[in-house]
């Protein structure tokens, strides 16, 4: 079992199985890059024969409970997804050796991602840059990706409902990623757990497509809050389906005053280039010191 | 929807404590919730029933504690503490408003023999 997913089967990446035999070259930061088995572990230990101390406070964790005999209050104060958070800062740390820009991309299915990918990966042109494709099954994604000429990592989640920085770890391995390189991450089409699980990107970019419903964004604020940018996309579709630009945009603001909302065709390239520009600047930015 | 993961993370935690601090038993584990983490509490209970079997947290009471949600109001500029993500100001009314604190999920503590 993966141990940051949780998922029974483990992540794959592009079709094989996600071993965890083999060599891990890249650093988790200060951690042992172990994984948890399902093995059950004794604790079993004896203490001598003066174990009639009580353990008050013992350990710069422990305080005593009063009142208990042999219990402890253990304080841990620890982040649940404090692993998640150390792989993130991990491939943040790669990312900005190689002053790399990575976007998360989030959506529901359906909205579009690999559409506005590839046409956004053929308008770059020359410019290096490289994805990871998250989906619960299939390579498919990846193989469109891929069909414009760029690099990519398939990752399967199986049942894994969301990317996590352990994944995303292994994938920038795969890629090699060349100096000032723009790193694609199309997450899992999923509005919901994306959104807890960094992935030492620089930017949470969502995207939704007008015909979704302008409340989206009020019906899963997590998403739309933890984004820096939300893509309105198919705005070619809006006519035909009574969507009212505005409404998408007030309630993404509504919701996060500080979000940049770009309204995009990925199909006729409509607002591709404010999309373009923004990318570009944040590539930029990082190669400043 | 990720309650599972979380689970798993919480039992790392506890595996890794138990080493630490050689217990042999967990008899209750408080955790910190904040309102706007996004966790369904009685999934993320429902998770961990599954996930401590034969750790030495199975059956384990668990108390979960709210902690509540602060945001920032962008119309009068006052940080306040809503219940709920989409309620409004409470001092202005605005809904314009963006979340300062409430995400965090933490294991505060736990009671062990």
């Amino acid at each position: 079992m993966c141990t940051v997913c949780g998922c029974s089967e483990g992540p794959k990446i592009d079709g094989t199985a996600h071993a965890h035999g083999h060599a891990h070259a890249h650093s988790h930061g200060d951690m042992t890059h172990s994984h948890a088995h399902d093995h059950p572990h004794d604790h079993a230990h004896s203490h001598g024969a003066d174990h009639d101390h009580h353990h008050y406070g013992q350990g710069a964790a422990g305080v005593s409970v009063p009142g208990m005999s042999q219990m402890r209050l253990i304080q841990i104060e620890t982040d649940i997804l404090a692993k998640n958070n150390s792989y993130a800062a991990s491939n943040r740390r790669v990312l900005a050796a190689l002053d790399a820009f990575a976007v998360n991309l989030v959506s529901s299915p359906g909205s579009g991602k690999t559409t506005l990918l590839c046409r956004t990966i053929e308008a770059l042109g020359d410019q290096p840059l490289a994805v990871i494709e998250g989906d619960q099954q299939t390579s498919n994604d990846a193989d469109r990706i891929r069909a414009t000429g760029a690099r990519a990592v398939q990752v399967n989640t199986g049942k894994g409902c969301h990317l996590d920085g352990h994944m995303v770890g292994h994938a920038m391995d795969d890629l090699h990623l060349a100096p000032q390189s723009l790193l694609f991450i199309e997450n899992v089409g999923n509005l919901v757990c994306p959104a807890a699980f960094d992935l030492g990107e620089d930017a949470k970019v969502a995207i939704l497509s007008v015909t979704e419903g302008e409340d989206k964004p009020l019906k899963y604020p997590d998403m739309f809050t933890a984004a820096r940018v939300a893509i309105l996309n198919k705005i070619d579709l809006a006519p035909h389906c009574d969507a009212d630009l505005d409404a998408y945009e007030g309630n993404l603001k509504r919701i996060n005053p500080e979000i940049t909302v770009l309204r995009v065709s990925a199909r006729t390239g409509e607002g591709m280039g404010a999309w373009l520009d923004w990318l570009r600047a944040g590539l930029a930015a990082k190669s400043r010191p | 929807m990720h309650e599972m993961s979380l689970a798993e993370g919480i039992r790392r935690i506890i595996d890794a404590q138990a080493q630490a601090h050689g217990f042999q038993r967990v008899t209750i584990l408080r955790l910190e919730i904040g309102r706007f983490a996004g966790v369904e509490k009685p999934a993320l209970k429902f998770a961990l029933d599954v996930v401590l079997r034969g750790s030495t947290a199975e059956g384990a009471g668990i108390e979960m504690i709210d902690l509540p949600g602060r945001a920032l109001c962008y119309d009068c500029g006052a940080t306040v503490e809503i219940a709920d993500r989409l309620d409004p100001c409470p001092l202005c009314g605005s809904g314009k408003i963006m979340p300062q604190g409430g995400d965090e999920m933490r294991i505060k503590d736990m009671e062990v023999i």
